[in-house]
């Protein structure tokens, strides 16, 4: 048996590495659910959701039965609501995500994506409805998550609505401030927003997809740590191409999957993410990988270009590995979810400001990052406009999913549990951005030539 | 269908006989093993074809389960293809 080394080596990626697939995500159209009446909409909605999506998780668990590899997560991702809800007279779209609460629940899935609004060129009312729907439904719903894309490399950035948006997540925090404002963290707003990405929150069925597909999202941060860990000291070379041999190998995992689960669902498969997608769990972080690259802890000088390195590396493994790759495809640096990031804050090694600068280079942006809840809606909102301006002049996907968890300030620290993981309170500058904030308008596409 | 059982623990006597008793009372076919012992540390992968086998996957799973539990030893199943997937261009 020549592959017996191989068969223990993948075995220890799985048992001690925490190598997994992260999600299986169906994205399911909802622009034949369209209706003047929303009660007949919403039951269209209800109706395609849990047929289409019924056997999701069974299948999902079947799989995982038969390789030995577990699937952490079944989602479901649909047609941005506000192009469905368009339809219908209803001015209150938190009725819509109550249906898709339902049917995520009725399914099994424990995340639906697509309460979402794409306003980069500019908001209708059906886009403003949503906007205004979000703090009520993400407070009056479990696994219903929202994201607004407010900006893009062509279309520039609609600062109306980022504008908005930061009053938005100051509504939701209030909202659920009895839950540590975890409202907010099914929040995400965009620039350059994937329609084909499979994770949460930020995941919606793009309209240019076919009527259902089936996209995988791989993990894996615990594995390319391990095989670090024996190149130490070796030059860059050897570290990139170390991390590229690590990503093929995951990513070979995730096509088997991808195309197992659709097959037997009789949905055609859409793509692979490569994403290295950390979780609290000791032993799964992106930090993890930074500081094993060269760094005392994540956030220190030298960040900036080991996470470049990773996030290259890891594209350049999957790519080959997989037959079509989409999604945000990187490395993740959600604050709370990765252990390694949450030790960094608590060392004072890891900034906001440093992870602005880490999200030029990662695959989106600052993701899961607790702030003092007297944080002003225009502080937000600049942030937002930062992270923005970030994706759209460097033709990158760039995002924020940020919490002002109302009631605390810096030092405390915030359980949202699960994958959700801690949150330290993270500083933001103090200073005013109001002024910025309260010219709306749009800021224009940028020059596509002359890149310096 | 073939998978690959692979079997880990301290060693102890009596380890192949229980594993392969299990896999043989459920008409399960060994097609290979491969078994090492790297200081006290017992390590076995046995090629098998499920074909022929008389109970389902996740039945035989929990068999193995009980011998697992019975030697202290981790015990899998897992369909070939993961590891030619991963190991094979």
């Amino acid at each position: 048996m020549s592959h017996f080394n191989n068969i223990l080596e993948t075995i220890n990626m799985i048992d001690k590495e925490k190598l997994d697939i992260r999600t299986i995500t169906m994205g399911i159209s909802l622009l034949d659910c369209c209706d003047q009446d929303g009660d007949v909409a919403r039951q269209k909605i209800y109706d395609k959701i849990t047929t289409y999506a019924k056997d999701l998780v069974q299948v999902g668990e079947d799989i995982e039965e038969r390789y030995g590899i577990p699937i952490i997560n079944k989602r479901i991702s649909v047609t941005p609501i506000a192009l469905v809800a368009g339809a219908c007279n209803d001015k209150d779209y938190v009725a819509f995500a109550e249906t898709l609460d339902a049917a995520a629940k009725k399914v099994g899935v424990n995340f639906i994506g697509g309460f979402s609004a794409l306003v980069e060129r500019g908001c209708t009312d059906a886009d403003q409805n949503l906007i205004e729907s979000i703090p009520e439904a993400m407070a009056k719903t479990e696994r219903v998550c929202a994201s607004i894309n407010v900006g893009s490399s062509k279309a520039g950035i609609n600062m109306d609505a980022i504008k908005d948006l930061g009053r938005i997540i100051k509504a939701t925090a209030k909202e659920t401030a009895d839950s540590n404002s975890i409202g907010c963290a099914k929040i995400v707003v965009f620039a350059n927003a994937v329609d084909d990405n499979p994770f949460m929150a930020g995941a919606f069925h793009g309209v240019t997809g076919g009527d259902a597909v089936i996209h995988v999202g791989i993990s894996g941060p615990g594995v390319v740590k391990v095989a670090l860990e024996k190149v130490k000291g070796a030059p860059f070379d050897v570290v990139a191409d170390t991390i590229k041999k690590t990503a093929f190998k995951i990513t070979r995992v995730g096509q088997l999957v991808a195309t197992e689960a659709s097959e037997r669902l009789g949905v055609p498969f859409g793509i692979i993410d490569l994403s290295l997608a950390p979780t609290p769990a000791v032993g799964d972080s992106v930090a993890r990988i930074l500081e094993e690259i060269g760094l005392q802890r994540c956030g220190c000088h030298g960040t900036t270009a080991a996470l470049a390195l990773l996030n290259d590396a890891v594209k350049k493994g999957g790519i080959m590995a997989s037959s079509h790759v989409g999604g945000l495809s990187g490395a993740f640096v959600p604050v709370s979810e990765d252990e390694g990031m949450i030790a960094a804050v608590q060392a004072g090694a890891l900034t906001i400001e440093k992870l602005e600068a880490m999200t030029c280079v990662c695959s989106v942006g600052l993701d899961m990052i607790a702030v003092p809840g007297n944080t002003p809606a225009s502080t937000l909102s600049a942030i937002i406009a930062d992270e923005a301006a970030i994706g759209v002049i460097n033709n990158k996907t760039t995002g924020v999913r940020i919490i002002p968890v109302v009631g605390k300030s810096l030092g405390d620290s915030v359980e949202f549990g699960g994958l959700l993981g801690t949150a330290p309170i993270m500083k933001v500058n103090n200073f005013s951005s109001a002024p910025l904030i309260n010219r709306g308008g749009r800021i224009p596409a940028p020059v596509h030539s002359f890149k310096n | 269908m073939k998978a690959f059982v692979s079997v880990l623990g301290m060693d102890k006597k009596g380890i192949i006989k229980e594993v392969t008793s299990v896999l043989s009372n459920r008409e399960v076919n060994i097609l290979d093993i491969n078994q090492t012992i790297v200081e006290g540390y017992f390590t076995m992968v046995m090629f098998v074809d499920l074909s022929d086998m008389t109970i389902d996957l996740k039945e035989l799973k929990h068999a193995l389960q009980g011998s697992a539990q019975k030697l202290q030893l981790d015990i899998k199943v897992q369909q070939e293809d993961i590891f030619t997937a991963m190991h094979t261009i």
